[in-house]
């Protein structure tokens, strides 16, 4: 548990580093006037043409979603192929045979959830 | 009351220190519980002193060797001016980005804009933690530590996100959503190729992973597994290059498309932050494939006595430090060596190459284990 505590700390020690080092900057840096044409931002030295915060590709979206998918099937294969010597070895109440139809039944699901995807087209970046 | 502890040699010093110290306290205020929470919070303190400095020390040396390795690729010098070889021209550089005029631009959403270095940076300080340098120098051996890894690894994605989006900028936003789908698609085959040695080592604990690979060279799981288990270096070594984002894989960046992706709004000391969160990801990321794949802080034993034991003379934090440099040194002539692939071409090769090879890979390490016994 102690361990998790210290973790913690490290969650904000990132986050505390990068702070720091923003007022430092804020405090040290070099300061000039704020005009229009320093402020706009950066186009190739062309004037800034509208907003940045337009409407955007789907396909992004859909990757993300297939990402959802395969990483939290990764994340419930941990707890199986993690002890999967021991049930092989036959030290844990499960059969392995058993252990290993399921494990054959998950893949397949997961495999022909990929080969759908690259049948829809949707792996197909344009 | 929960008392927390935390066992390694300095924890034992600390805690054997604090209750001397505080005997001399006035007596209402003695007692064990108070003399652990003190303990704890030194340790703490020294743990998260130890980890900055390895992280923040070594982005300079890094930065230093990869000017380096990339001037002597491409036969020239490199930086020379700044003392012995140029070996401080980038304390210099570090002090001039400090001095830098900090600034958004106009139409900046300005609390995500200073908050997405803070989010980056969190990520591989954690990950640091969990990584056992030596036998005892571990700062958190969590159980989950692999699983733990992954989930702390999303994060950096978030951060890239977010600065891309609130700086206001078309090439910006561009090059942060490449980053974020090309770092969400690789991530899918650093999990499983992370879940491959999961599953032949029997443990998520990296302390555990590392102790499965003691004896000589040939017990690391990079040549233990006949061909199986240098084939998952190889595509740990792929997937982690493009989760770093860097050259060939840094279609995010990529400086004559995209003029920097999503850190070109970024100036002075923000910009400085994504640049230490790049290379302080490299020394994880190699670290993180030391601990899986070459033996950790296992000397490389060969199997002769009299070689054996001048090799387990030098200490493990030595050994360790060692490969992970090979490591890094390997990324750094990977980025160097090879032509950047078009961002379709990249998408490509992960979700119709790297994923069905990481299946496939899965299935015969389960074969192995399961016909091996």
């Amino acid at each position: 548990m102690s361990e998790y505590i210290i973790l913690s700390f490290f969650l904000f020690l990132g986050a505390f580093i990068a702070a720091a080092a923003t007022v430092t900057g804020l405090l040290l840096g070099y300061r000039t006037k704020n005009t229009k044409n320093k402020m706009a931002p950066y186009e190739c030295g062309m004037q800034t043409i509208g907003n940045a915060r337009i409407q955007f590709k789907v396909g992004y979206y859909l990757f993300a979603l297939l990402f959802l998918v395969f990483d939290i099937e990764a994340l419930f294969l941990y707890p199986v192929l993690m002890n999967f010597k021991e049930i092989m070895a036959g030290n844990t109440p499960l059969a392995p045979a058993v252990v290993i139809i399921d494990l054959v039944i998950f893949m397949a699901i997961l495999v022909s959830g990929l080969a759908y995807a690259w049948k829809k087209g949707i792996l197909k970046w344009e | 009351m929960f008392v927390p502890s935390v066992t390694n040699p300095i924890g034992d010093f600390v805690r054997n220190l604090v209750p001397q110290v505080t005997a001399y306290l006035p007596v209402a205020f003695q007692s064990e519980t108070l003399d652990s929470v003190v303990a704890f919070l030194i340790n703490a303190v020294i743990c998260i002193i130890a980890v900055c400095a390895v992280n923040i020390g070594s982005a300079p040396i890094l930065i230093y060797m990869e000017r380096k390795v990339c001037a002597h690729v491409q036969c020239r010098l490199g930086p020379m001016r700044l003392g012995w070889h140029g070996t401080i021209q980038t304390i210099a550089d570090v002090l001039k980005m400090l001095f830098k005029e900090v600034y958004a631009p106009s139409g900046a959403d300005k609390l995500m804009f200073y908050t997405a270095p803070m989010i980056v940076l969190i990520a591989p300080f954690m990950v640091c933690a969990l990584i056992p340098f030596s036998k005892d120098l571990v700062v958190a051996d969590v159980s989950m530590g692999i699983p733990l890894i992954i989930a702390v690894n999303g994060f950096g994605v978030l951060g890239i996100l977010l600065g891309g989006w609130s700086s206001n900028n078309k090439y910006s936003l561009l090059g942060a959503l490449r980053s974020g789908a090309q770092i969400i698609s690789y991530e899918i085959s650093f999990a499983m190729i992370l879940l491959f040695v999961v599953m032949i080592s029997g443990s998520t604990n990296l302390m555990d992973i590392t102790m499965s690979q003691q004896g000589t060279v040939f017990d690391w799981w990079i040549f233990k597994i006949p061909v199986l288990g240098f084939i998952a270096f190889i595509l740990f070594f792929i997937s982690s290059t493009a989760e770093m984002n860097r050259a060939p894989f840094d279609i995010a960046e990529a400086e004559q498309e995209l003029t920097g992706g999503y850190h070109t709004e970024y100036n002075g000391t923000p910009f400085a932050m994504f640049y230490l969160a790049e290379y302080i990801a490299l020394v994880t990321n190699s670290a993180l494939a030391t601990t899986c794949f070459l033996g950790g802080f296992h000397a490389p034993c060969i199997g002769i006595a009299a070689v054996d034991n001048v090799l387990n003379m030098v200490p493990g934090l030595v050994w360790f430090f060692g490969k992970v440099f090979f490591m890094i040194w390997c990324y750094m002539m990977v980025r160097w060596t090879f032509v950047r692939p078009r961002v379709d071409q990249l998408m490509d090769f992960e979700w119709k190459f790297l994923l069905p090879v990481n299946l496939v890979l899965l299935t015969a390490g389960a074969a192995w284990i399961a016909i091996s016994g």
